[in-house]
């Protein structure tokens, strides 16, 4: 496990060096935030307690959505491209000959990524809301260790469907318009554009069976107390669930690309 | 076991036959099987240091990738140190390296020392073994003011000192290289060359090389292994080579002015292959003395100057190609 630990740390670390990047980022997530923020007071002035959120929770939505948007990677910015782009040109074969797991090691590195982003495209953006803003922000430690492990939970249903996404991509000539198709389901069923309990009916109970929610809809929740006690163990396991099942997937399409890849010379 | 005593890569009879699908048509496909390995047998013992060579496409990655586990035979049988490389691919993993010329191992954005604590975790390397793999790697491989440097911003040569390094980190008993030197300058070419020779002579770490850079194989290894199609071609020393390929010399000659091309009575094995005006190029097997042939152009044709050409070992092995080529 120290292996993943060290291409953990050495993602994070990587993405730690392109600070202007992270900037801008986190100017552009800050932008979004009061855009949205001031968008759904004008909508919950209409629909006071739309979807079970009072005002101060649905403007809290916003702000952890956008903390939360760059360590999702649903819009990019993970390690597909890099992916797809060792399978592409057969570098890939190098990766088979180390005595380490494709998948974990994969996830590993996107998870340091998303560590990094959590922390600097989360906190920056969440401040500023807080500071202009009235939010419901707990005050348990408690609730906040519980989020976070709902947000890794996440994280990890995150990587394994745009793992899954990826590979899929090598099988077609070009993989952008699966990605952005992805990332739009991605950013709709996440509760990314709106939360998903504001969806009636059984729109409503789709979006929530389906894994999308783990991402953020779930942690949301978590941090906003919607969930506590036992109620939180089964967000878990929900989560766990869909997270098994895609890495399983995952497991199958890899082991069918790189056969071809390894065929395939180079 | 019915290895040799030491043979420490052991090959019988091995295949690879791979179904590629091909589309007929519109809607029909067929199926055709391409012998990518068509029965190889050979033994490397523990210590050699062995050129692997054949065109592109000739099997010699296939091989490869047979002997590292990440493909599995059709047929025949494989061993490396005893290992059954696909099915104890993991077990076995440890105790090779594998360095790509064309391909890195490397990670890109971050400094070179970074890929070394990867490999100390990956392979379990225990802590003073790897401090001293990687001083002895630094200091042969000239790495010391590199170890803080992105690998992007290396140059192509420091990045393939690098990647041997980094294949090395835990002491692999045997060491492929694919292309090693393909890109490099002189001065780099030589420098990793140096290298694996005393690694080889030093450490008595086995080395498969496979090139198209046949000064690799001249100055490196003292046996090598043609394939092509599949198939050994021959495996031996190099200067057996040049028997095997029935290579030639080549006499060339100037003569005072042109002349039609040089016939010698019952010498069928001397032909020109050659007139450019007045100077005509002549081969003969590489096994004959010249002195008799250029008396007996002397003495029948107005001679200038003249000069003999050895065989050089590339024109031989492209010869042995064309043969198989055309069989």
């Amino acid at each position: 496990m120290r292996l993943y630990a060290v291409v953990w740390a050495g993602s994070f670390r990587r993405y730690a060096t392109y600070r202007t990047a992270t900037l801008a980022g986190v100017f552009t997530n800050t932008v979004f935030g009061f855009i949205i923020a001031y968008t759904y007071v004008a909508l919950w002035h209409l629909r006071p307690h739309l979807g079970g959120y009072g005002l101060s929770q649905a403007v809290t939505f916003v702000w952890v959505s956008q903390g939360m948007l760059a360590a999702t990677g649903i819009m990019g910015g993970g390690f597909e491209n890099e992916l797809t782009e060792r399978i592409r040109t057969g570098d890939i074969a190098v990766d088979l000959y180390r005595p380490a797991d494709l998948q974990l090691w994969w996830m590993a590195q996107d998870l340091g990524r998303a560590a990094f982003q959590l922390l600097a495209r989360g906190a920056l953006p969440l401040l500023a809301g807080w500071s202009f803003f009235d939010l419901t922000l707990p005050h348990d430690p408690l609730v906040w260790a519980a989020f976070l492990a709902a947000a890794v939970l996440g994280l990890v249903v995150s990587f394994a469907i745009r793992y899954v996404v990826a590979l899929a991509a090598f099988w077609l000539l070009d993989g952008t318009g699966v990605a952005q198709i992805a990332g739009l389901a991605a950013t709709f069923w996440s509760g990314m554009l709106l939360p998903l309990n504001v969806f009636p009916g059984l729109l409503g109970q789709i979006a929530r069976a389906l894994p999308w929610s783990s991402i953020l809809q779930l942690p949301a929740d978590v941090l906003l107390g919607t969930y506590s006690g036992w109620d939180v163990a089964g967000v878990y396991a929900f989560q766990a669930a869909w997270a098994a099942m895609l890495l399983g997937a995952g497991r199958l399409l890899q082991s069918a690309a790189t056969r071809r890849v390894v065929v395939q010379g180079g | 076991m019915h290895g040799e005593a030491g043979a420490f890569i052991e090959l019988d009879g091995l295949e690879k036959v791979f179904d590629v699908r091909r589309r007929v048509g519109r809607f029909r496909r067929e199926t055709r099987q391409v012998r990518a390995v068509d029965g190889i047998s050979f033994r490397v013992a523990r210590g050699e240091m062995v050129g692997y060579i054949g065109p592109n496409g000739a099997g010699k990655s296939t091989t490869i990738k047979m002997l590292t586990g990440i493909l599995t035979p059709s047929g025949g049988r494989v061993r490396v140190a005893g290992i059954d490389p696909s099915r104890e691919r993991t077990r076995l993993a440890s105790r090779i390296g594998v360095v790509f010329g064309q391909r890195t191992t490397l990670w890109w954005d971050l400094p070179l020392i970074d890929s070394y604590r990867l490999a100390h975790r990956m392979y379990r390397v225990p802590d003073a073994r790897f401090r001293e793999n990687l001083d002895r790697c630094v200091e042969l491989l000239g790495l010391g003011d590199l170890l803080h440097v992105a690998v992007r911003q290396l140059s192509l040569g420091q990045r393939m000192r690098g990647d041997i390094a980094a294949a090395l980190l835990h002491d692999p008993d045997v060491l492929y290289l694919d292309e090693p030197t393909i890109g490099l300058d002189v001065i780099s070419k030589t420098r990793v060359r140096e290298f694996l020779r005393d690694l080889n002579r030093d450490r008595g770490t086995t080395v498969l090389l496979t090139t198209h850079d046949l000064q690799d194989i001249e100055q490196l290894c003292r046996r090598v292994m043609v394939i092509d199609h599949g198939r050994l071609l021959y495996d031996g020393g190099l200067a057996g080579l040049h028997e095997a390929g029935g290579s030639e010399r080549v006499l060339v000659v100037d003569l005072e002015h042109e002349a039609p091309p040089i016939e010698l009575a019952d010498e069928p094995s001397v032909r020109v292959t050659r007139v450019e005006g007045t100077r005509q190029y002549l081969a003969f097997p590489a096994d004959r003395s010249a002195a008799p042939l250029v008396a007996r152009v002397a003495a029948a044709y107005p001679l200038v100057d003249l000069s003999v050409r050895e065989p050089d070992i590339e024109s031989v092995i492209a010869k042995m190609y064309g043969e198989r080529a055309d069989a």
